[in-house]
């Protein structure tokens, strides 16, 4: 077994794109369901509209990487209107299955051959990047960055120090809203809106700016994550949506950093595991193939998922008394 | 004990003979032909009623009577098949909770609601209105309310000195005994600056030692000038502190009056348990007992 | 919870927002497919064709694969070439659809079989799937046999989610959990028959039931290894709801760690097509499954309102408090019905396997929101609102292919889903209570 390039894998793991978009979206949910109580399932439909909106906008409408990804923002706020208006009257389980629902039916729409020329189909749409200008407003000379695992190129350093920004910006975001008599409100409601109601606050509009504000981080992960791979509808399942709940919650999710270090946790270890499962299985220490050790990683994420909501419901980094399952 | 018995009780608040659905010289609810039904269920169906402007109103009767859902409906929080229901003269059917709550009509819930991951003083300063950091892009500039905060944390302070809380402002709401949940919870309403503050059964489950706090902070609010409409199961607080009776069986008013003459009314003792119709109603409703002797 | 407020406002809205989605939807359709030719590349099998009229090459000719809960389409190029990615694997069954209306005028398919012709993916790849095109009258399917056949097929299909639908729906009545995991009790039975039936050699008369069983001990595992504890620990339900999908995680890669990620198939699969009128056929096994639903549904059905188990189960679902204090033993009660939910589960997840055609890993996930949005549209934790939701939805799914591109089809019963959330969200037959 060869420790040393696992090692150097794992730790390459700790920042790249994916993360840096994870984390994005992983506040959102924070905001969402951390913050406000609102039970999205549906967190990758937002990151999909946010990186369709994008990569449509641009590819298809000929807009500049700047004005398609404002494009991919306004797509998710329109995107938490069209979910938040029927459900957030209703009681918090029927958003859960609303947005789950939601975001199926997005994926499935972006699927479909039927708008194969603006949505590429189960193909996705790629060349975005360099079309609107975003690879070449990089600023960085061409050349190797950084050292042992974390070298990078002039292009992956863009991407990487684009997305740390967004997540810079939002997490400050997050951290002074929810520090403000209007965070205040928004924790009220999550504890009990009948309350917050009968004091004068109106709710909904309350939920409604939440669900919004969650919504505008999940896409702007999707577009983070659009910036480093290609738009594919296949990444953004139901499956997307439970790993960034389990990152949340790991982190803790009515926390400020929480869901950011929740994401990285989660992507260390599933790189960690994806170079030693199969290197265990090829060396005949594990008794599997080495397709089931790729297998087994996710197993062990759903375990991992059951354990921490028994065990250690408010994360990592979260208070002890301020648990977030008040119901 | 003795300040309570000093307080003033308010009269002269009808005009005419009290019966079901009386004039008020200056009312503040309006009531007219609410009803409500739940399956087949009449609930509530209350043709007339006024409640006294600057009075403590008390609603009562036995269970299932419909107090609160009547309510629930009179806040916002529940929606009546038909009637009308205007408040200082303003019309508030189909008007959302949290505008009647704006209005200056502040309620509390029968089952407590204090906000348990919050802590108290945040509790108090939810109750506050018209917060300039409650809107949402100003909330992200503290100079806009920094100030504005600070002064309702003081207004807080002085509300939970009085009602005792003030050495526990730091914690959550959730370590609070039952009978300090709903001191918070009336402190928080007072927050509002409310004009009728309506308390859904304020002393369920409070300890004893608690009660009478509770009613010197009742009384208290009408001091200061504001109308209190509250249900009770508990007979000795309707006695002792209550200006008017309200007394529903069936979803319907029954009688209403003075607390001491309307509690002699056929209607009322037959709207309670026929078996005790020559007991106290204090005894019927069973909690009496604890306090009965302080306030006689 | 203000019903009453600003109800024109949210009207105004949701016109809006019809309009909306009426503009996305026109706009995409109005630029319809014109080049692609070739679509799933990355796929590892594909079925092509080349599509000629008297040896000139046809253009623009749609061209559909399914099966295997798979839909893909395309349009035939210049050089009437054309090809489709499927994921299956050798053995594995398709149906080719040539649309006869995309032919232009006077021109059909001449050859048996009619336009529609069912393939099974060889050693080779890709496989090779053509017409006889020529001149002459189209052997189409009349409109109104092609509407029967489909809410016949509809019906199959809504009956089989029953089955899974009012196992949630009681599980949810009584206990309030949303159980994501669900969908992985469906794949256990499909996958137990397949144990069973291939690896053990059992006759299929025997493997399904004893599938069913299995799946009702899971379903008793489940709640005694997991959450009748989690109960006992006072967990939240949003707490549990997300246990629910960690195990559902775990079951489902678990699943594809044993089976693989290709497709099986159950022995016993009878093709045989029993004509009903017309031109409406079905094959013997889906004549079968609906049998067997049916009979099922109506036994499940007795249970719930005649039996002591039934009735008390019903009581938890109306109030579980008012139930326990009446001397209902509530965890009893719980077991019973997470038995009965494991076992109902299990059967769908068997007739799902023969409807699909094939076991997949994640088959059951595959369905789950279809599910959900039965259950939510009869009524949360009403079991007889599943079933009727479950006939809609499952009526729905086929008849909107009809209509709307094949791929598309579940999209319609999830639009639904939300409709109905937006004017009767306590469902068809829920209560009208405060849900709010």
């Amino acid at each position: 077994m060869d420790w040393g390039s696992i090692l150097n894998n794992t730790l390459a793991g700790m920042l790249t794109p994916t993360i840096l978009a994870f984390a994005l979206a992983a506040l959102g949910l924070a905001m969402h369901f951390g913050f406000a109580g609102l039970l999205n399932f549906g967190i990758a439909g937002f990151m999909a509209v946010g990186a369709y909106g994008y990569a449509i906008s641009v590819l298809t409408f000929g807009l500049p990487w700047w004005a398609g990804m404002i494009m991919g923002v306004a797509a998710s706020v329109v995107f938490a209107l069209i979910m938040g208006i029927p459900t957030l009257r209703l009681r918090g389980d029927y958003l859960a299955i609303v947005t789950i629902a939601a975001a199926e039916i997005l994926r499935l729409l972006f699927l479909t051959t039927a708008f194969e020329p603006v949505t590429g189909s189960a193909d996705g749409l790629f060349g975005y990047n360099n079309t609107g200008g975003f690879a070449e407003a990089n600023p960085f000379p061409v050349g190797d960055y950084g050292w042992g695992p974390w070298t990078y190129n002039e292009q992956t350093l863009w991407m990487l120090t684009f997305g740390l920004i967004v997540l810079a910006v939002a997490t400050l975001l997050l951290w002074a809203l929810m520090r403000s008599p209007w965070g205040r409100v928004v924790k009220g409601i999550r504890e009990d809106e009948d309350a917050v109601r009968a004091l004068g606050k109106n709710v909904f509009a309350y939920k409604m700016q939440a669900l919004i504000i969650g919504g505008v981080f999940g896409a702007l992960g999707g577009i983070v994550l659009a910036t480093s791979t290609n738009v594919s509808p296949g990444v953004y399942v139901t499956s997307l949506t439970f790993f960034l709940w389990t990152a949340l919650l790991l982190g803790g999710a009515a926390t400020i950093f929480g869901p950011v270090l929740g994401s990285i946790i989660f992507w260390v270890l599933q790189a960690f595991l994806t170079n030693v499962l199969p290197a265990l299985a090829e060396s005949g220490i594990l008794p599997v193939s080495g397709i089931q050790a790729a297998t087994l990683r996710y197993v062990l994420v759903g375990i991992g998922l059951m354990l921490i909501v028994i065990y250690r419901p408010q994360g990592i980094f979260g208070d002890k008394r301020e648990m977030t399952f008040v119901k | 004990m003795s300040s309570n018995s000093e307080h003033q009780k308010s009269t002269g608040l009808h005009i005419g003979t009290a019966a079901p659905g009386v004039q008020k010289v200056n009312p503040i609810l309006v009531i007219d032909h609410v009803k409500k039904s739940f399956g087949g269920l009449t609930a509530v169906d209350v043709q007339h009623l006024e409640i006294p402007s600057g009075a403590i109103t008390a609603l009562i009767g036995p269970n299932g009577a419909g107090k609160t859902t009547l309510f629930n409906l009179l806040t916002g929080f529940d929606t009546p098949d038909t009637g009308a229901w205007s408040f200082k003269g303003k019309e508030l059917a189909g008007v959302p909770s949290f505008k009647v709550a704006q209005m200056g009509q502040v309620r509390t819930f029968q089952l407590t609601k204090a906000l348990s991951l919050l802590t108290v003083l945040e509790n108090m300063k939810l109750g506050a209105k018209n917060q300039t950091g409650e809107k949402l892009l100003n909330s992200l500039f503290p100079f806009l309310w920094r100030k504005q905060d600070n002064e309702l944390e003081a207004k807080a302070m002085e509300l939970l000195k009085r009602f005792k809380l003030d050495a526990k402002k730091d914690d959550f709401a959730a370590s609070l005994s039952g009978g300090q949940r709903k001191l918070l919870e009336m402190a928080r309403a007072l927050m509002t600056d409310p004009v009728l503050v309506m308390l859904d059964e304020p002393m369920a489950g409070v300890n004893p030692a608690l009660t009478q706090s509770l009613l010197e902070h009742v009384l208290n609010l009408k001091k200061e000038g504001m109308t209190v409409l509250f249900v009770e199961h508990d007979m000795h607080m309707v006695r002792h502190i209550a200006d008017w009776v309200v007394v529903m069986a069936e979803g319907k008013v029954v009688a209403e009056g003075p607390p001491d003459s309307v509690m002699k009314e056929q209607a009322v003792i037959d709207a309670y348990l026929g078996a005790h119709q020559d007991t106290d109603l204090g005894v019927v409703t069973g909690r009496i007992k604890v306090i009965s002797e302080e306030g006689k | 919870m203000q019903f009453l407020s600003a109800s024109n406002p949210k009207r105004l809205l949701s016109s809006l927002l019809l309009l909306l989605i009426a503009t996305v939807l026109g706009l995409g359709l109005g630029t319809s497919p014109a080049s692609a030719d070739s679509v799933g590349e990355e796929l590892e099998r594909g079925i092509t064709g080349n599509v000629k009229l008297d040896g000139e090459p046809l253009g623009g000719v749609r061209m559909v694969v399914e099966g295997g809960g798979y839909n893909a389409e395309t349009v035939t190029g210049a050089d009437g070439k054309w090809y489709i990615g499927v994921p299956g694997v050798e053995g594995d069954t398709y149906k080719v659809t040539l649309d006869q209306e995309t032919l232009p005028e006077g021109i059909a398919v001449t050859g048996e079989g009619g336009a529609t012709k069912e393939v099974v993916l060889g050693k080779s790849s890709p496989l090779v799937a053509n017409f006889f095109i020529g001149e002459g009258v189209r052997v189409t399917v009349s409109m109104f046999d092609q509407i029967v056949a489909r809410l016949i097929y509809g019906l199959n299909f809504g009956l089989m989610l029953g089955l899974a639908a009012v196992g949630l729906s009681l599980v949810f009545g009584t206990t309030g959990l949303s159980n994501f995991a669900h969908s992985e009790m469906v794949t256990f039975g499909a996958i137990a028959a397949l144990v069973l039936g291939t690896v053990l050699q059992l006759p299929m008369w025997l493997a399904i039931p004893a599938a069913v069983l299995l799946s009702g001990g899971m379903g008793w595992a489940l709640d005694a290894g997991l959450w009748k504890p989690l109960r006992k620990r006072g967990l939240a339900l949003v707490q549990l709801m997300i246990v629910s999908i960690g195990l559902s995680l775990t079951a489902r890669y678990l699943f594809q760690y044993f089976v693989g990620g290709g497709t099986e198939q159950l022995p016993g699969a009878d093709s045989t097509m029993v004509p009903l009128f017309g031109s409406v056929a079905l094959s013997m096994t889906d004549l079968v499954s609906m049998a067997i639903s049916i009979v099922v549904i109506m036994g499940f059905a007795w249970w719930l309102l005649k039996t002591k188990t039934g009735k008390a189960t019903r009581a938890i679902s109306d109030n579980p408090d008012l139930a326990a204090a009446s001397g209902i033993d509530v965890d009893k009660v719980i077991r019973t019905v997470w038995i009965i939910s494991g076992a109902l589960a299990g059967l769908a997840g068997v007739l799902w396997a023969y409807f699909r055609p094939g076991i997949k890993w994640d088959m059951g996930a595959q369905i789950l929101l279809l599910i959900f949005a039965a259950v939510t549209l009869g009524g949360l934790g009403t079991a007889f609102g599943a079933l009727l939701g479950s006939i809609v939805v499952g009526v729905l799914v086929e008849t909107s292919s009809l209509i709307i591109p094949a791929d598309l089809k579940y999209v319609g019963a999830l639009v639904v889903l939300i409709g109905i959330l937006l004017f009767r969200p306590q469902g068809l037959l829920g209560k009208k209570q405060r849900i709010g």
